[in-house]
């Protein structure tokens, strides 16, 4: 990312006013037509594609000064990308920041969707690699669109079901396509399928973007959002054997760390927020020390 | 000089937050279809234009976009300011509108008549903006679908008797259709064209 201190003369949020309108009239569009992709003229933002310049042209189109914001990457608010967006943001648009998902009325996300259940009136808006979900299947453009048109989704399960062939199972794990408001298939990002379920009837709006490939798509609040699956082979969402070892919860997306060379490892919340917010409270995992204990 | 002087005023006096202010109203109310939300602008045109239209217009359109309107509206102070404030070609022609103006009272046009889209891009399709005499106390109506928590009751005033029935029209040709924002004075309510709406049974 180019140093803030680079930017020497910006707009309020970095982008000009008339980028902003176009994005604009690109998310009201794709909030009138759940889970379609919405071409815009996506502006160069000073960082590479990588890291997420379609949300961050979406959160700066939106962002005022009454907002809070939280940027989370892989669930966590402090590695490289979320500490880069979030200061880009306080430097552009001097708006409040936190890591608190409840503070937070925008929140910027990489790979995951907090465990926290937002609520009405919260956005959270996705950064976005590959928009389409039928790209894999099909390179063209011009055949994804008519599939699209044509409610044409036949692909993408006979896909789903060469999985389940080879492997048994459904192996798709990351961005897990989901079909969104019982009529477009939509690629919900690389989220773990273990967030799928809490895209359905979200009180949160949700908005998609994706810089490189130039696409806004959302989820509006309360909308339906089902992942695809057959009937003899249900969605199913990952499953972990132990709780968080910090905090004990159950029910939550953990990462693997690794504690020594001698193959010693745990299991944590990717959630950081959640994680610590559970440690104030007192929950103690295997692993973890109590919080009153590590304050003496 | 052409230009009246009520052209010239009437604008944002910051465009950078109030056109943000007004934004985020207007995804809200998109985002809630038949909630009711308040514009919260200074922003006038002259003449027959309401205050959430004139700062809908300033929010969204550009000279990338074209705006019809309504023969009600269609006056030179009111295209002098469009013209100067947003620098948006305003167009005679319905089909190619990307933002149409209805003056309050005048009968709603055919919505076929207007851009609905195509099967491949259903975002090219005309977003209507429709001043009522209130947003309220008019035909009892329920909504349902995205944005809507079960169903929402809403009841704007002064549509067509037949209105349910045409709506119903341009929500059958989802992902196709054009998306209603009703205003009244600083206020506005939405409907997408994904909104079901059925008349409230007795
Ligand atoms: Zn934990």
């Amino acid at each position: 990312m180019t140093s803030a201190g680079n930017l020497a003369t910006y707009n309020f949020a970095y982008l000009d006013e008339q980028t902003k309108r176009m994005i604009r009239r690109a998310i009201l569009k794709a909030i009138a037509i759940p889970g379609y992709q919405v071409p815009f003229a996506s502006r160069e933002m000073p960082m590479p594609y990588g890291w997420g310049t379609g949300g961050v042209q979406v959160t700066a189109s939106i962002l005022g000064p009454d907002d809070t914001l939280k940027v989370i990457d892989q669930g966590a608010d402090d590695t490289t990308n979320a500490v880069s967006i979030r200061a880009f943001f306080q430097k552009v648009a001097n708006v409040k920041v936190t890591t608190k998902t409840g503070e937070a009325t925008v929140i910027q996300t990489r790979h995951r969707i907090p465990e926290e259940p937002l609520t009405e009136g919260q956005v959270l808006v996705y950064q976005v690699p590959i928009p389409e979900p039928l790209r894999f299947l099909e390179p063209r453009e011009t055949e994804t669109r008519k599939m699209h048109a044509l409610e044409e989704y036949g692909l993408m399960h006979v896909k789903l079901y060469e999985d389940i062939a080879r492997n048994g199972h459904i192996a798709t794990t990351y961005a897990y396509p989901v079909k969104v408001g019982e009529r477009y298939v939509m690629d919900p990002s690389p989220i773990p399928k273990f967030d799928n379920p809490k895209m359905h009837r979200s009180q949160a709006l949700q908005l998609f973007g994706a810089g490189r490939e130039k696409r806004i798509y959302a989820i509006p609040p309360h909308t339906e959002v089902v992942s695809l699956d057959f009937e003899d082979y249900p969605f199913e969402i990952q499953k972990f054997e132990k709780p968080c070892a910090l905090c004990g919860a159950e029910n939550v997306y953990l990462d693997e760390v690794v504690l020594d060379d001698k193959g010693g490892r745990m299991f944590v919340c990717s959630d950081t927020d959640h994680c610590e917010d559970r440690r104030n409270a007192g929950h103690v995992g295997e692993l973890g020390v109590a919080q009153t204990e590590a304050a003496e | 000089m052409a230009l009246a002087n009520a052209s010239l005023d009437g604008g944002f006096q910051d465009a950078v937050f109030e056109s943000q202010a007004v934004f985020r109203g207007l995804m809200d109310a998109m985002s809630r279809p038949g909630t009711i939300q308040t514009l919260e602008t200074p922003a006038k045109a002259p003449g027959a234009l309401s205050a959430a239209q004139s700062a809908i217009l300033l929010c969204l359109a550009d000279p990338d976009t074209s705006v019809w309107l309504s023969p009600s509206l269609y006056a030179q102070d009111a295209l002098g300011w469009i013209s100067f404030h947003s620098g948006a070609p305003v167009t005679h022609s319905m089909s190619n509108a990307n933002f149409a103006f209805l003056g309050l009272g005048e009968a709603l046009p055919d919505f076929l008549g207007f851009a609905n889209g195509t099967q491949e891009y259903p975002d090219r399709s005309t977003t209507i903006i429709i001043e009522l005499p209130a947003l309220t106390g008019g035909q009892a109506l329920v909504a349902a679908g995205p944005g809507i928590e079960n169903e929402i009751d809403m009841s704007p005033s002064g549509l067509p008797d037949n209105f349910v029935r045409r709506w119903s029209a341009n929500h059958g040709l989802f992902p196709r259709g054009v998306d209603l924002i009703f205003t009244c004075g600083s206020t506005v309510m939405c409907l997408p064209r994904s909104t079901q709406l059925k008349q409230r049974e007795v």
